[in-house]
């Protein structure tokens, strides 16, 4: 029916009300990331809990030297680090309680290891004698997800199972900032925020995709002002201040454990090492620039702190230091043992039951693997 | 014997049936996708669920089919069994991202620590005089991805059977729904729905001596009729109907070919690279010796879906069905 065909005189109506379906200011991120170390807030800040941030600080910087090196000895296939990253993955792992859910990137190894999975079992991947080394239930751990954000979906499903189950259950998911330019990435805050889920998606924004700069990846003001455009808070935090980042994870994950639905972390940090140890990070950046990040790194801010405020003296930096070298001998050791590899392991776990033709291929390889012991036994 | 009152179903009754007693059953069923909820899914599969179950048990999603799968996933990682509908064949392919590099992998790479059970409902297939992206006949893609089951009824007994048996599994199961068959009707009795057959396993629908017609999904109906026509010229055709692309009954499908020694796969995916391309090798490589002549195939064409007012040329139909038969070779028997 055209307007000509209406019965009687047309009458115009004002249109139906309309006006913004959230506040949101309270949703915009504040101008200047949080800041806690060498702030007054720094007073405020639990002193046992910097000295838990401190050990693990320092355990993970090790860590991540002691992986790059055992790149080299060809006893890793790959070590994408976390240097200078090291607060956000300890306070990421350090927020969350034992029934809580973290979904790491494959950068995450570290706040994998924080939670409290076994660093030998940590680095499967990475060593390449299989996909993952851990229970993910066990843990609560998910598996490195590779694939950029893909991951971030998982944890908005898994917190809305947990809370139709009346669990009371947060799902801390973890993404790079190249991972923001992916359609997962919208689609994980989209449904997280229509279906007010418990995550906290926790972006670190360490300055690069590989060698792709922030600037040909966004033109938005900030990534966490990307929050507000789904309707949820985006917060910004210093991602080298391990007090800042534990203060406004904790916040977000209190928030979505009251119901208050996810929130959107921005950790401006900055990724010291190369992309991995295949990459060659001085093609694309300068070194006055990892200079001049090198001289906010978390490791140095946390420890000053503690030695001005007498919470930690010179013994007690070496005796956390010697700590952490013990664990990065043995990590050493452990990873210098071959692993046990069955490779008709490769067809156990594809189904439930392996099909038919699995088992078909499975007694293939078989076969041939017993010809090679044959062969080998022959030739001794 | 005591008898049951048979009554006429659609395909797509059965399929409503099937999740309604799966969320009957078990309460770690969850259905999401578009339209599920109020509208019952374009096609009505889900019609009355979300009423009856309550919209946390049968629920609408935003539109993004990445994220409906993606988030099935960390349902799945949580214990619950989701079942999702991608509203059609060609939408589904936002999500393949999710279903190759998660769905596919999650219990491999954990080693079976984390397995999902996930039901990924697809109608597909044309024949239904659907405009461009509503009639793609997808399953090559899913049955190159190991670790998904790809199943497909054709029956309304089986629209029930299968659907509850991909629900029940521990596995991901891409579960194909032939879109032009939701109104074919069968006597069938709900009360007493088809026992949930053993997943993976073909059934011959029609007995023959002289060949067999390998097929799958929209194109049974369309071979049973060839059958019959073949009758005509003197051919008395088996049909089988695989039920399961993955994992594939080479079983049943061998035994067959060496009764008959001659076989044609039909189906509406494209031939080049599609299913017949892989059953017409498994069968020459198990049963060579009893066939008198190749394989064949009788398949799309090797085009983009056409537009509706042409795709009766491109369905696989009786008279190309007879065509193919006709060249296995008789003359060579005398």
């Amino acid at each position: 029916m055209t307007v000509m065909e209406q019965r009687g005189a047309y009458r115009p109506s004002p249109p139906p009300a309309w006006q913004p379906r959230t506040d949101p200011a309270p949703l915009l991120p504040d101008p200047e990331p949080c800041r806690v170390l060498g702030t007054p807030a720094a007073a405020q800040a639990d002193p046992e809990l910097l000295h838990r941030l401190y050990v693990k600080l320092v355990h993970g910087r090790r860590y991540n030297t002691q992986a790059t090196a055992l790149t080299k000895q060809g006893r890793l296939a790959v070590y994408p680090s976390s240097t200078g990253q090291e607060a956000c993955e300890v306070a990421a792992a350090l927020v969350l309680a034992d029934r809580d859910w973290l979904f790491p990137s494959y950068r995450d190894t570290l706040a994998v290891v924080t939670r409290g999975v076994d660093p030998v079992e940590a680095l499967t991947l990475l060593r390449g004698d299989w996909h993952t080394g851990w229970d993910p239930c066990a843990h609560r751990v998910a598996p490195l997800s590779t694939p950029l954000s893909t991951q971030l979906p998982h944890a908005v499903g898994l917190a809305h199972a947990a809370r139709l189950k009346g669990d009371d259950v947060v799902a801390l998911a973890m993404v790079g900032d190249g991972g923001t330019s992916e359609g997962d990435f919208h689609e994980a805050l989209n449904f997280a925020a229509v279906w007010q889920a418990p995550v906290v998606f926790l972006v670190q924004n360490n300055g690069f995709a590989i060698s792709v700069p922030l600037s040909k990846q966004t033109a938005a003001p900030s990534l966490a002002h990307k929050a507000v455009g789904y309707g949820i808070p985006g917060r910004l935090v210093d991602g080298n201040d391990a007090a800042a980042v534990h203060e406004v994870l904790r916040d977000a994950v209190r928030r979505a454990r009251a119901g208050g639905g996810p929130t959107l972390v921005e950790a401006v940090t900055y990724r010291i090492d190369a992309h991995t140890n295949a990459d060659d990070a001085t093609r694309y950046r300068t070194d006055d620039e990892v200079e001049a990040w090198r001289g906010h790194d978390p490791l140095q801010l946390l420890e000053r702190e503690l030695t001005e405020r007498g919470l930690i003296d010179e013994a007690g930096i070496a005796a956390v230091r010697e700590d952490a070298e013990t664990m990065a001998a043995r990590l050493r050791e452990r990873m210098n043992q071959d692993p046990v590899l069955d490779p008709l392991d490769l067809f156990e776990h594809v189904y439930a039951e392996p099909t038919p033709q699995l088992r078909e291929q499975q007694r293939m390889l078989q076969a041939e693997l017993q010809a090679e012991a044959e062969e080998e036994g022959a030739a001794r | 014997m005591t008898t049951v009152a048979l009554k006429p179903a659609t395909f797509a009754q059965a399929l409503t049936r099937a999740l309604r007693d799966a969320l009957a059953d078990d309460p770690s069923v969850h259905i999401l996708g578009e339209d599920v909820g109020t509208l019952g899914g374009v096609f009505r599969i889900t019609d009355g669920l979300a009423a009856e179950f309550g919209d946390h048990r049968c629920f609408d999603t935003p539109l993004a089919e990445a994220g409906i799968l993606g988030t099935a996933v960390g349902m799945a990682m949580y214990g619950l069994r989701p079942v999702v509908e991608m509203q059609f064949d060609a939408f589904a392919y936002p999500a393949f991202e999710q279903l190759a590099s998660h769905v596919a992998k999650m219990r491999n790479r954990t080693r079976g620590t984390m397995p999902l059970p996930l039901t990924i409902r697809i109608p597909y297939g044309g024949g239904i005089g659907g405009v461009e992206h509503h009639s793609d006949s997808s399953e090559a893609y899913y049955m190159a991805t190991p670790g998904l089951h790809v199943v497909t009824p054709a029956t309304v007994a089986d629209a029930y059977g299968l659907l509850r048996a991909a629900i029940a599994s521990d596995d991901p199961v891409v579960f194909l729904e032939p879109k032009r068959l939701y109104w074919s009707k069968d006597s069938w009795n709900p009360d007493d729905p088809t026992p949930v057959e053993p997943a993976g396993r073909a059934v011959v629908r029609r007995t023959g001596r002289s060949a067999t017609l390998i097929t799958y999904g929209p194109s049974l109906p369309v071979c049973l009729e060839a059958a019959e026509a073949a009758r005509e010229e003197g051919w008395d055709l088996e049909v089988v109907d695989l039920r399961s692309l993955v994992p594939f009954d080479d079983e049943t499908v061998c035994a067959s070919v060496r009764r008959t020694g001659r076989a044609v796969v039909v189906h509406e995916s494209g031939s080049f690279g599609g299913p017949g391309g892989e059953i017409a090798a498994r069968v020459t490589e198990r049963c060579f010796h009893y066939l008198e002549a190749p394989v064949l195939r009788v398949a799309g064409f090797d085009i983009p879906y056409p537009p509706p007012m042409l795709e009766r040329h491109h369905l696989p139909g009786v008279d190309r069905i007879l065509d193919a038969v006709a060249r296995l070779q008789w003359e060579a028997e005398s």
